[in-house]
């Protein structure tokens, strides 16, 4: 096994944990504000070194980056293996980018005059950041498991320690439900190392192109597809697709503002990143005869989460039920296995990290101002507050897909790779065009009562102004979605050659053409 | 020349320029500044559309542009669609429509909102509205048209909405009318959408047209060979400017082949392009020519078929934006909205983006029979419709809003029978007139606001609190003999219903004769019973129009005033009145531009069909109709009636007595009337079919399926609850009886035998000693043994 | 030269009245003294074998067993002292703890 250096994802991948370190050596009581910086600090430079891999990465070569591989457990094949390409490094900056708006965004929170413990807080956060880089970076089915289930353990803290009033509950459905999806993944990931003798997935990978490594393969039931759905299920538990959301409601409303943020903004694409990283790679066929299934479940989640949204009288329930929704588009996408899709599905990812991300920052704002999250009590917050009123439209707009803004050319893609797929077609994109009329539908009910209208809650009426650090949290997302929405180039060229490359396993070189069947029009 | 064309991107630059700084620092600057910088960016965006229509009509080739700074846009995989705009005269032509109007109503909006709280931004969000509705008409692509199509809604819901906080809940009907706006225009856009993904996969591009290709063949080969009789001097003039696009035509004598200029070779058709380097347009006509079968990975479909889909999923998306049946019911509730914004985005420019996409898209309608015929339906059907709820409405903005929806429905139908030229002629009068009417009526509602101010004795300024509970300012009841207080506006208002109901020679004249004419020739000729079901159906609408235009102008500016706020109106400021009075003149010789040949010689004066002719560079199917006598006497006497019977039923201070319509008096019109007072409860029937089923079966999942189903009952009770149930169960009688039982099973057995066992050891020394010694005897005994055997 | 024979025998001889004092006796002093007797014997029949073969492993073995038996002496000595400072009595039948 090659033995390369140490480099930048190891920098990048261990920066939390250095201000993980220094936090240990502050004292908890004392130095709040040393520590709340010192978190913060770290997230920003993270971020910034995580722009440094940006910089330095080709996008024009396919093959992992920045490969760094050491051996750990060489009896049984497993190296501390990381790399990037484009789609982790896109994720990758997508986290390092949240998590300082989410540590910034806790600065001024109530959660701690109540419950305090200001100390474990960061510590938990700055965990939580390794562990989600980790999940990105890892090309190791081991090191990948365990960063996974290593990603569960702060957020349980997160939700169970300072969240809202039924928090425990949450917090263990949170736990249990992403666990027993790991568990079939772990399963699969044994068997898959077994097979493989090795754990290192671009050597699987190489493998199962190469056709030196196949798993079995006839029907929707065979060993393939059982390996299939053991990383399936665990995937789709996290994303959540359709039937397996009902923890997500729950684990939103309950978490505080930076942990719903980063539920929304990353960890739930932990999930999507791990349908393409290793479903769609390691079973392609399984991946083709599932994908009309799978297909039907994320339409049904893009319908089914606008509607249910819209019946929400709870602001944070009713963003979280959107994900379900957006979700669903990017699932969608992913299974149109195609370029166009696949891209449209990692643009996606990154587009709802961001928009749902600042939907749930303008919630907690809100929230901090008038302790309460029915949609009822609120009314008229734009005269209050013109200008927070203004990003707020921005960012439900760029949720709603308005084109010009990030949200539209994910969705868009999305469904222009689902319309021209040969796996999906014409049908999953009508249907899927319709979750575009009821976001609207759901997120202008939302931006209606709360923000429109005159003021008829005397609470309402004398509203604390945003105060600095809360532009500096709103201020980097409106810019992110205007940019991407503009100009998305840069992130797709950065994914098009990994994705081309994931693509081109599901095209078929000749089209079966039908003899068309629908009569001509009369003259 | 060719400068100019590069122009184009400043014509979305500047507005959005202006929206910028009056949005961030316009709350800190007077309203004076505010106001100037608006309009001062609309203007100037006029003067770049001034510059492009000067390039084009000075013989320019239509040009696509690259904006810089801006390089590609969705490019990944196999799709690549750029930021591109396309300078040809339909773009133009809206272009300065929108941003002439626009300018217009810019300046219009100083006088009107003057006080408003919100000043800056209601000028933040016109110039926003400019860059939107711009980069729809600029686009070269569907994407980016769509980018403004959704664009312009967003302002539209934001304009509509601008007084969403007004009191007594006026701020929230403001704010559901936005919201309705938005969704109903959503449902259009899906549409649309769809239409845009079928375009792609059926041509791999979205490009309307490509750099180089022409759009009309025809029309660049007559005029090739036009300006070869012109002599070669004014055609080396032409090719200068056209050569470095190789659009235009030089040089007749190479022809279609091709001619060399210099170093360039110029092409007057696109053969000699492969059919997938030409834009959408180009390969549909390669396409219907070879009939094509469209693969769609697992069906394929004929060319035909597909255009027909494709032009119907279009169709949606121009009923949601251009308010025809089924999606019109938007509009009228639109006009909560300030009123210059009814004028600007929902009359003149706005609404009719829905037809300047079905022209756009022209080559599309003419080869889908079965679309046209539909389109021509929903037309003649929004026209009548929206003619006869106008009947029947007290608002003065709603009347002109259904007229709005009448007016729209006139052009669809007109894109149906395929009179493209007279759509957009249409198109282009109607804004001067439609802005026109509502710039009045906004002026006529300004004055009745501070006539009413002047009665409530003024002790209360704020804008919205004091002056809504009793009195109205848009009920026409209310108002009355409005003509003296405010001659200006009278007379521009007269100007503008004349112009609508079509009255000799004025602009609305000319239009709606053009569709009616075009109508006749093509039932007559063509054989299509289309164009006869749109000329009986819009003579009927027309005669609507003219009904109830002079019904307002009666109710509103004749008879004696009915309230006292009509008595103390008074004239609004020059910044209202001096637009008016430039649409006016707008709307009396608006119509010259498109007069047809043979008509009391006008054509000597102004040029027989210049607008068709302009249009035809670059709409394939633009065709000029021939001067119709009968029809158009026949419509004109129709309108005259139309008045004249108003005028016996409304005139002489019998417009409105004891706040009844005088038809709603008399026993046979009355149902009529209230049928129309109701708006044929089309909001209702929405209601019950759509609003309330959806949001019961929102409801239904929300709470029932996936709540308490979902939620609760599977994961909590059946999950949870079996799990511990199970729990329980492996708790106490599996693992304290079975487990356990055998565990202390074992334990009790050990017991048992070893208590039998004890027995052996007595503790006494001897016993233990005396074990030892035999022990050991044995031991001896055993290690003896082999020497026992061998002794023995 | 005596033989080596009645060495033997009058080891045997010492070795079985040393066991018959363990096993009778029930002075637990002399019981020790029979278990000092026992050893003594191995102790004469080493030396009567060392003489015989020449070797001077069974010399070696002998002072082993002395020294042990010294150590032995001081431990065991101590033990009888400590039981019966507790029980009064040296009488081993009544030291029957250990019964099971």
């Amino acid at each position: 096994m090659e033995n390369t250096g140490l480099g930048l994802i190891t920098v990048v991948l261990f920066l939390p944990m250095v201000g993980l370190t220094i936090l240990l050596f502050l004292d908890g009581r004392t130095q709040v504000e040393n520590i709340k910086w010192t978190a913060f600090g770290t997230s920003i430079v993270t971020f910034l070194a995580s722009l440094l891999l940006w910089a330095g990465y080709d996008a024009g070569n396919p093959a992992l980056q920045f490969v760094e591989r050491m051996a750990w457990i060489p009896q049984y094949g497993i190296s501390y293996y990381v790399g990037l390409d484009g789609l982790s490094l896109l994720l990758v900056i997508l986290t390092t980018f949240i998590m300082p708006l989410a540590i910034l965004s806790s600065f001024r929170s109530h959660i701690f005059e109540e419950r305090g413990r200001e100390k474990l807080y960061y510590i938990f956060m700055l965990l939580l950041e390794w562990a989600m880089i980790g999940v990105f970076v890892a090309q190791d089915l081991v090191v990948f498991y365990i960063f996974w289930e290593v990603t569960l353990v702060p957020m349980y803290f997160l939700i169970g320690i300072w969240g809202a009033e039924r928090r425990i509950y949450a917090a263990i459905k949170f736990f249990l439900y992403t666990r027993a999806g790991s568990i079939l993944m772990l399963l699969a990931v044994l068997f898959v190392g077994g097979a493989a003798g090795t754990f290192a997935l671009p050597e699987i990978i190489a493998g199962v192109q190469s056709g030196a490594l196949s798993f079995p393969m006839d029907g929707l039931f065979s060993t393939q597809s059982f390996l299939f759905l053991g990383f399936f299920i665990a995937f789709a538990i996290k994303v959540p697709v359709f039937p397996l959301h009902s923890w997500l409601p729950d684990a939103h409303v309950q978490a505080p503002t930076a942990g719903s943020v980063i539920l929304a903004g990353v960890l739930l694409k932990m999930g999507t990143y791990g349908l393409v990283r290793f479903c769609l790679p390691l079973f392609p066929q399984a991946s083709i005869e599932w994908a009309p299934i799978i297909g039907v479940l994320a339409v049904i989640g893009i319908i089914y989460g606008a509607w249910v949204s819209y019946a929400q009288t709870d602001v944070k329930k009713l963003v979280a039920y959107s994900s379900v929704s957006h979700l669903g588009f990017v699932v969608l996408g992913i299974f149109a296995l195609n370029a166009a899709g696949i891209s449209g599905g990692i643009l996606q990812m990154v587009n709802h990290g961001i928009s749902t991300g600042g939907l749930f920052l303008l919630v907690g704002m809100l929230y901090e101002r008038r302790h309460t999250k029915a949609i009822d009590a609120y009314g008229g917050i734009w005269k209050v507050l013109p200008v927070f009123g203004g990003i707020s439209l921005l960012i439900t707009l760029s949720s709603m897909g308005l084109p010009g803004l990030n949200g539209f050319i994910g969705e868009f893609t999305i469904l222009l790779g689902t319309f021209g797929s040969q796996y999906l077609g014409f049908f999953f994109a009508l249907f899927a065009t319709l979750g575009v009329i009821l976001a609207a539908v759901y997120m202008l009910y939302m931006f209606q009562k709360v923000y429109m209208g005159n003021v008829t809650k005397p609470e309402n009426e004398n509203l604390e102004p945003l105060h600095w650090q809360e532009y500096a949290v709103l201020i980097p997302i409106v810019v992110a979605i205007i940019a991407i929405g503009l100009q998305p180039a840069p992130f797709f060229r950065t994914m098009d050659a990994s994705v081309g490359e994931l693509a081109s396993q599901f095209e078929q070189p000749e089209r079966e053409v039908v003899e068309p069947v629908i009569v001509r029009n009369a003259p | 020349m060719e400068n100019y064309a590069q122009l184009v991107p400043l014509i979305i630059l500047i507005p959005s320029i202006g929206a910028f700084i009056n949005l961030f620092v316009g709350a800190r600057l007077p309203e004076r500044a505010v106001a100037i910088i608006g309009s001062t960016a609309a203007i100037l965006s006029f003067v770049v559309a001034l510059l492009l229509y000067s390039y084009l009509s000075g013989g320019g080739a239509p040009v696509v542009v690259n904006p810089p700074f801006f390089d590609g846009w969705i490019r990944v995989a196999e799709i690549d669609i750029s930021w591109q705009m396309r300078v040809d005269t339909l773009s133009v032509t809206m272009m300065m429509l929108v941003t002439g109007v626009g300018s217009l109503i810019h300046i219009y909006s100083a006088g009107y909102m003057h006080g408003d709280p919100r000043f800056h931004r209601f000028f933040a969000y016109l110039n926003m509205f400019f860059a939107f509705m711009l980069t729809l008409v600029a686009g070269n692509n569907f994407l980016m048209m769509f980018v403004g199509w959704e664009g312009v809604g967003l302002c539209s819901f934001l304009l509509i909405g601008f007084w969403f906080d007004k009191t007594r809940g006026v701020g929230w009907r403001n704010s559901l009318a936005a919201r309705k706006a938005f969704i109903v225009n959503r449902v259009g856009d899906f549409g649309l959408m769809t239409a845009i993904f079928l375009i792609f996969w059926t041509f791999g591009t979205l490009d309307f047209y490509r750099p180089g290709e022409i759009a009309n063949v025809e029309y660049a080969a007559h005029h090739a060979s036009a300006a070869a009789d012109d002599g070669h001097a004014a055609a080396s003039d032409h090719g200068e400017s056209a050569s470095a696009h190789g659009e235009s035509a030089v040089g007749a004598e190479e022809g279609a082949h091709g001619a060399s200029t210099g170093s360039e070779v110029v092409y007057t058709n696109n053969d000699h392009i492969p059919t997938n380097q030409l834009g959408v347009f180009g390969q549909a006509e390669r396409f219907l020519e070879e009939h094509h079968q469209v693969d769609f990975g697992p069906f394929s479909l004929p060319i035909e078929t597909v255009l027909v889909l494709i032009t119907l999923f279009m169709l949606i998306g121009a009923a949601g934006k251009s308010a025809q049946i089924p999606l019109f019911v938007w509009l009228p509730d639109a006009m909560a909205g300030p009123t210059p914004v009814s004028a600007l985005i929902h009359a003149a420019t706005m609404v009719t983006a829905g037809v300047y996409m079905m022209v756009r898209s022209n080559v599309f309608f003419y080869e889908a029979d079965l679309t046209s015929l539909i389109v021509t339906l929903v037309g003649v059907g929004t026209a009548l419709v929206g003619g006869f709820i106008a009947l029947g409405q007290w608002d003065i903005k709603r009347v002109l809003a259904y007229s709005t929806v009448s007016q729209l429905g006139f052009m669809v139908a007109a894109v149906g029978i395929g009179a493209y030229s007279a759509a957009m002629f249409h198109l282009v009068t109607h804004a001067f007139f439609k802005a026109l009417l509502f710039l009045g009526s906004g002026s006529v509602i300004h004055g009745m606001e501070h006539g009413h101010h002047a009665v409530s004795h003024g002790h209360d300024d704020h804008h919205d609190a004091h002056h809504q509970e009793e009195f109205d300012p848009q009920d026409m009841r209310n108002m009355g003999g409005l003509r003296h207080k405010m001659p200006i506006t009278y007379i521009t208002y007269l100007i503008g219903t004349l112009a609508l109901a079509g009255i000799f020679p004025l602009a609305g004249f000319w239009s709606k004769d053009e569709i009616l004419a075009d109508s006749w020739l093509v039932g007559l000729f063509d054989n299509n019973i289309g164009g006869y079901i749109a000329l009986g159906g819009l003579l009927l609408a027309a005669g609507f129009t003219a009904f109830y235009m002079w019904r307002q102008v009666t109710m509103v500016f004749y008879g004696s005033p009915r309230h006292e706020a009509a008595e103390h109106a008074h004239e609004s400021p020059p910044t209202m009145t001096i637009p008016l009075i430039a649409l006016a003149i707008l709307s009396i010789a608006g119509g010259f531009i498109n007069v047809p040949s043979g008509v009391l010689g006008l054509d000597g004066i102004f040029g027989a069909h210049r607008f068709t002719d302009w249009l035809a560079q670059s709409v394939v199917h633009a065709h000029a109709a021939d001067f119709q006598a009968l029809i158009a006497l026949g419509a004109l006497g129709l309108a005259v009636g139309a008045i004249f019977l108003a005028s016996n039923l409304y005139g002489r201070d019998r417009a409105v007595v004891n706040h009844r319509d005088p038809l709603q008096t008399m026993a046979t019109t009355a149902p009529i009337f209230s049928f129309a007072n109701a708006r044929l409860y089309w909001d209702e029937i929405y209601n019950r079919l759509f609003e309330r089923p959806f949001n019961w079966l929102g409801k239904f999942l929300a709470d029932v399926i996936d709540w308490r189903f979902w939620h609760d009952y599977v994961h909590d009770q059946v999950i949870g609850k079996g799990f511990n149930t199970i729990a329980r169960l492996l708790a106490n009688p599996v693992d304290l009886g079975l487990i356990d039982g055998v565990v202390n099973g074992i334990g009790a057995l050990t017991k048992w035998v070893s208590g039998g066992a004890r027995r052996i050891q007595t503790g006494y020394v001897r016993t233990y000693a005396i074990t030892l010694l035999f022990g050991v005897v044995v031991v001896i005994i055993v290690l003896m043994l082999p020497l026992i055997n061998n002794g023995g | 030269m005596v033989q080596t024979e009645a060495y033997l025998m009058l080891s045997m001889v010492l070795f079985v009245l040393g066991t018959m004092g363990v096993l009778l006796r029930r002075s637990a002093i002399l019981v020790f003294m029979s278990v000092e007797l026992m050893l003594n014997a191995t102790n004469l029949a080493l030396a009567a074998f060392a003489r015989q073969w020449g070797s001077e492993n069974g010399h070696m073995f002998a002072f082993f067993i002395i020294t042990v038996a010294a150590a032995e002496v001081a431990v065991g000595l101590a033990l009888i002292v400590a039981i019966f400072r507790t029980k009064r009595s040296i009488n081993i039948d009544e030291l029957h703890q250990l019964e099971g």
